[in-house]
């Protein structure tokens, strides 16, 4: 276990959704429904997994985490802050003119990002570049975390990087598949069926794990069990529910790519700040 | 009156009066990468199913530990190679031309042009040179959809020896390059000291009558027709450029103003190729009457590599012919 508790890993979940909602309702556009329910697994990887420095972004022993599908990035953007990457004001220039917080996220405009990101299905072959490049350089120690979105796997492109990955047993991989079931045009079963989701990767000879993606203790303990499977990589299936925390945003694909406006947002803090005040009244 | 005369001395190029050597560009291209490889450790090669074809074999073959078989799956082979550029590596990636930048341009544009990763992606078999293949794979419109992206620097060498220059030139270039290559035997007309250097077009040889700008396979064909202009008195400046972006605008608009008319010729689309190219710089700073040679707005199609190049004007021959015709048309001597 790190140096901060379950239940201080629950408090900074819940800024960091009631920080992006402030960004969303502030840039008024954007993608609400994924960040939210990426809230814990962005939680656990920068409070808790992660070998990583925010003072020193380039750190070169540093663990290197790949958001794959870039639409997610709020969420990314309000975990660094909160690490300490950035200011939290800075949150409120998002897809502003002139921020560096760029709509999808752009490496060269924000230290800490470690790829330009946006369109789908690039992740985990840039994962797998990364690591045959460290395996040569003898960089055993790093570790690659990825996150991919459910609805991106329709990507034809994921589907070559899952075949390679295993082929040269690049196990300092893990992938963190954001199941929330949900896409731009509605439930991922209806646009295009993912099931036998395990099954598949299993074929493709990956080790699944499956946990709740927002609970944070489940999440901690699946990629730790990442790191002691060494025989292939990982891949843990994150059952999340999109819009997790804000009551009328969970599990309703309209929210995938829109905003709360003023009101909703002012309710969607409410119910976020509430929450907060539930945990912290329980635990303190 | 020959052409020995007006070559250009400073860039050691070969007696064409004499019988020429003929080598693939590619084969220029895999033995820059072999030494590559001896010369910097970080240099790395992938390949998707064509090694032998695309030349890497020879790196693959010294240094296996860093080569990697990505297999038919081109979106993939950029992407890794992305990748590989984060972990400071100098990743080439080799397929056929047709295949990658054919199919994974968004991944170029977004995973190393916009990320700016310095990526060597090597599109081989480029051309309507690859012949019986037919005209899926005869890669045409590669240096339009290379040439519009930010950060991306485009080659197209002339001749196997300065494919291999180029090879050695992309490692020292941190950043994205595309290097355009042709499947069949092309004249060698450069030498071991012929320079070269990113960004820089050659006047091969010195005229006042016509500027022909030519790149990758036409440049050696131009260079013939201008022999074969010679004989008609007619003066023809050839200007090599190599490097199509970023474009020597000096030597292309010191040309024009000398002669005040020219001529693109490229084995690729006009539209948006080279030619285009060329016709921005001279539009934007020096209008003179200008013609390109190239394909126009169709596909190839099966057919000898040589029978190729001659039903769409792209020897010798063609080009002299053209010439003679577009001068016949502008300019009354």
């Amino acid at each position: 276990m790190g140096k901060y508790s379950i239940e201080q890993l629950e408090i900074i979940a819940n800024n960091i959704r009631e920080d992006i909602i402030s960004m969303l309702v502030e840039a008024g556009s954007g993608h609400s429904a994924g960040p939210l329910g990426l809230a814990d697994i962005f939680t656990a990887l920068y409070f808790d997994i992660l070998n990583h420095d925010p003072k020193n972004p380039d750190w070169d022993e540093r663990d290197i985490l790949l958001l794959s599908n870039g639409h997610c990035v709020p969420v990314r953007y309000a975990a660094m802050a909160e690490a300490g990457y950035f200011k939290r004001e800075e949150l409120m220039t998002l897809r502003k003119f002139g921020s560096r917080l760029q709509g999808h996220p752009e490496r060269l405009r924000l230290p800490g990002l470690e790829n330009t990101s946006g369109p789908l299905g690039c992740g985990l072959s840039q994962a797998a570049g990364m690591a045959l490049g460290l395996r040569l350089d003898k960089q055993n120690k790093r570790r690659i975390y990825v996150v991919l979105g459910d609805g991106e796997i329709d990507e034809g492109n994921i589907w070559e990087a899952a075949m390679l990955i295993p082929k040269y047993k690049l196990n300092s991989i893990t992938a963190i598949l954001d199941r929330n079931n949900i896409q731009i045009d509605g439930p991922t079963e209806e646009v295009m069926p993912l099931e036998e989701l395990k099954h598949k990767w299993e074929a493709f000879n990956w080790h699944v794990i499956e946990i709740d993606g927002n609970n944070i203790e489940d999440i901690i303990d699946g990629l730790t069990m990442a790191q002691a499977i060494v025989e292939k990589p990982v891949i843990i299936i994150a059952h999340t529910i999109p819009g997790k925390g804000v009551d009328f945003m969970e599990k309703d694909f309209h929210w995938h790519g829109v905003p709360p406006n003023p009101e909703q947002a002012k309710l969607a803090l409410k119910e976020l700040r509430t929450l907060g005040g539930r945990i912290k009244s329980e635990h303190q | 009156m020959n052409i020995s005369e007006s070559l250009n001395n400073d860039l050691f190029l070969v007696d064409l009066l004499k019988p020429l050597n003929y080598e693939p560009i590619r084969a220029g291209f895999g033995k820059g990468l072999l030494k590559a490889g001896y010369l910097n450790l970080n240099v790395v090669a992938a390949c998707a199913d064509l090694t032998e074809s695309t030349q890497m074999h020879l790196f693959k073959e010294q240094f296996p530990d860093r080569f990697f078989e990505i297999g038919v799956a081109e979106q993939n082979l950029v992407t890794v190679g992305s990748g590989l550029a984060a972990v400071n590596k100098i990743p080439f990636v080799s397929s056929y031309a047709a295949f990658s930048p054919g199919r994974n341009w968004e991944q170029i544009r977004t995973t190393i042009c916009l990320n700016d990763r310095p990526v060597k992606i090597v599109g081989s078999h480029a051309g309507v040179s690859v012949g019986p293949d037919g005209a899926t794979h005869q890669m045409l419109e590669d240096i339009a959809l290379m040439r519009v992206l930010p950060n991306m620097k485009v080659f197209a060498p002339a001749d196997s020896i300065e494919a291999e220059k180029i090879t050695l030139a992309m490692v020292l270039d941190n950043k994205p390059n595309y290097l355009r290559l042709a499947r069949e035997k092309t004249p060698i007309i450069t030498t071991e000291k012929t320079p070269f250097r990113i960004g820089q077009g050659y006047v091969l040889s010195k005229g006042s009558d016509i500027s022909i700008f030519a790149t990758g396979t036409m440049t050696a064909q131009a260079l013939l027709a201008s022999e074969l202009l010679y004989k008609k008195g007619i003066d023809a400046e050839v200007v090599h450029l190599p490097t199509i972006k970023p474009l020597d605008q000096q030597t292309i608009l010191e040309s024009v103003k000398k002669t005040k008319i020219g001529l693109t010729v490229e084995e690729a689309q006009v539209n948006g190729g080279f030619g285009s190219a060329v016709a921005e710089v001279i539009a934007e700073n020096y209008p003179v009457k200008l013609k390109r040679l190239g394909i126009y707005d169709r596909f190839g199609e099966s057919g000898s590599p040589d029978q190729l190049i001659k039903f769409f004007q792209l020897d010798s021959q063609g080009i002299y012919e053209q010439v003679i015709n577009f001068l016949g048309q502008h300019k009354h001597k």
